[in-house]
């Protein structure tokens, strides 16, 4: 148990080690830093001078090290384009993305859930067979597509509810909310529409198929054959046995949807973390996306290890598979 | 398509039965495979040619449209491209980018699972691990940051010659891992069967065992999972083209063409975004149901993701 922990903690620790070299390769060699830092005359010996206050002539391993603890301190440089730094920017994207991301998620629990598991108690009903259908239409849907239909039918024909923009928003401590304010939640109705879909045909089709794997098991049958009612097997014996692998796949999920915002809130022009990294590759504002990558990555690999730890806790049968 | 079902002998009566969805989606692939490759004979103009771009005749409705001009079937788009050709071509695009995506990734993950399962130790832990690093990062972020990176060391990565050669790399760089583990796990069964093990007796070398011996009884899942990323592939480099990270809007792909049609929702100009994601979605869509028929029916074992 506690070496599946301790081999899981090892990989994240890779994961992480790797995402800020490939942080610290962007910072260092994509671009001189020196030639973007320096007047345009700089004589070759300012210029030297420059690179050694930087530090840029010492070891690539020590280099690296500088980096790694600065990335620790919250260090993380500035914007190339607008000159700011770069983690003041992420920290002001920061609530616009979560409150996304957190009511896409909620909403594709609250849709996907019951619809999976209709699917599996009548999985041969008209209706179930054509949800099976469209669920596949949703997985071919690029999220821009959905987006763009959206607007279309919503804002542009019938006009009902904006598509673009958080509206106005509420501060509060230090964070910015769009839920105190009337256009701040019709603003988000499109969007998490939109981020939620590809979530929730990935939801409803794991249910199902749980769903009907757990009825077909031993113990149901048995359930049964004593006469116990119906919604007690479907509910409380098989329904619980099949969201085990959901709320994993949930979990993980999160951390991709982070990084689908970036779709999202082009689409929408939504204020977040996604649209920043977005016009940070157009520009080639490497502290930016460096920063991002480095942000998300590890959010990513905090969301999966915690993922696998509390599932290992729950599930004693997966302590022998996780390895 | 051959060598998998010579090896499913017992399967083939059942395939004559094909399901009415599957067979529709077949029809439907072929369809846009040969208009996409067809399209300088059907397109009525060359959408790469910038010379001929009309400025007066730009975002005119499609034909059906009151205001529509029966020479633009589809309508056209800001710079008086014709829609239709665009879209013919747009779709060569996206299918090349696919299919060169899907086939990069093959190669690589099948020549580093070979090698993985073969060899073991220490080549098989670094593979894997770094497998594992690269399954750890959302798809599309990895493959943003290899096109923004690419755009960073060189402002040529936006052109047109190269934009094809980046996004293919940036979505292959996320796939091959899939068909490494599938490939290895294949391999370290047959590596150590009998007929294997008379071939290193013989003294062949490792590499003539693993391509003569090996490969051709570990490539049935790759072909599987080949159909099903080429679905995933094409959605990723729409998704990158309609980030402005793909194509150029001068060789546009259908990503590209919905980008475009984008900025003109607002203004009540639909055609534009609506033709080339329709197009996208009924291509994405066959493809993925013939994926899902062939996992189904091939290699019921494949885990579904």
């Amino acid at each position: 148990m506690i070496a599946a922990i301790g081999s899981r903690l090892m990989q994240a620790v890779l994961v992480m080690l790797a995402v800020t070299a490939i942080a610290f390769v962007m910072f260092r060699y994509v671009g001189d830093p020196v030639a973007m830092m320096s007047r345009e005359d700089a004589t070759p010996a300012e210029k030297a001078e420059l690179r050694s206050s930087l530090g840029l002539d010492r070891p690539v391993l020590v280099q690296y090290g500088g980096f790694v603890t600065r990335v620790l301190r919250g260090d993380l440089g500035n914007s190339f384009r607008n000159q700011r730094p770069v983690v003041e920017l992420l920290a002001e994207r920061l609530p616009a993305t979560l409150e996304l991301v957190l009511v896409a998620t909620l909403l594709a629990l609250a849709v996907g859930l019951p619809l999976g598991v209709f699917c599996a108690l009548k999985p041969d009903g008209a209706i179930a067979r054509a949800i099976q259908t469209l669920s596949l239409v949703g997985i071919s849907m690029p999220t821009f597509v959905t987006g763009i239909a959206l607007i279309l039918v919503f804002s542009v024909t019938l006009r009902w509810l904006p598509s673009f923009g958080r509206g106005d928003v509420v501060h509060v401590g230090g964070w910015t909310t769009g839920f105190l304010t009337w256009t701040g939640l019709t603003s988000l109705i499109l969007p998490a529409i939109t981020l939620a879909l590809y979530q929730l045909t990935l939801i409803m089709r794991l249910v199902r198929a749980e769903m009907i794997d757990v009825l077909s098991s031993d113990y149901i049958r048995f359930a049964k054959a004593r006469g116990l009612p119906a919604h007690y097997i479907n509910f409380r014996l098989a329904l619980r046995n099949a969201l085990m692998p959901v709320v994993t796949v949930t979990g993980l999920q999160i951390g991709s949807l982070i990084a689908f915002a970036i779709v999202t809130e082009t689409v929408f022009q939504w204020p977040g973390m996604g649209l920043l990294f977005i016009q940070a590759v157009s520009f080639a504002d490497v502290p930016v996306m460096a920063a991002y990558l480095l942000f998300v990555g590890f959010l990513f690999v905090v969301i999966n290890m915690a993922v696998d730890v509390i599932y290992a806790l729950i599930d004693p049968r997966l302590r022998a598979r996780s390895t | 398509m051959s060598a998998v079902t010579a090896r499913n002998l017992p399967r083939r009566r059942a395939r004559l039965a094909l399901p009415v969805s599957v067979m529709v989606a077949l029809v439907v692939v072929a369809i846009m495979l040969f208009a996409a490759f067809a399209a300088p004979l059907i397109a009525p103009t060359d959408p790469t040619d910038v010379g001929k771009f009309d400025l007066m005749s730009s975002e005119l409705p499609p034909a059906f449209m009151p205001d529509g001009d029966p020479r633009y079937l589809l309508g056209t788009d800001n710079q008086g491209r014709d829609l239709f050709s665009a879209i013919l071509y747009g779709a060569r695009i996206s299918i090349l980018i696919g299919g060169g995506a899907v086939l990069v990734a093959a190669t690589l993950g099948v020549t580093l699972g070979l090698m993985a399962g073969f060899f073991g130790g220490f080549v098989d832990a670094l593979i894997m691990r770094i497998g594992d690093v690269i399954l750890s990062l959302p798809t599309i972020l990895l493959a943003l940051l290899v096109s923004g990176l690419a755009r960073a060391i060189s402002p040529e990565a936006a052109t047109a010659q190269w934009a094809p050669i980046i996004l293919i790399g940036a979505i292959a760089i996320n796939e091959w891992v899939q068909y490494a583990r599938t490939v290895r796990a294949a391999t370290m069964v047959e590596a150590s069967k009998d007929y294997v093990r008379a071939a290193r007796v013989i003294g062949y070398s490792p590499i003539r065992i693993m391509l003569r011996h090996i490969l051709p009884n570990v490539m049935s899942p790759v072909m599987v999972i080949a159909t099903i990323n080429l679905a995933a592939a094409m959605l990723t480099e729409a998704t990158l083209s309609f980030l402005g990270v793909g194509m150029p809007p001068t060789y546009p792909s259908l990503g590209t063409l919905i980008r475009i049609g984008n900025e003109f929702v607002f203004s009540g100009i639909w055609w534009i975004a609506t033709f080339p994601a329709l197009v996208l979605v009924v291509l994405v869509l066959a493809v993925n149901i013939v994926g899902d028929w062939l996992r189904d029916r091939f290699n019921p074992k494949l885990t579904r993701r």
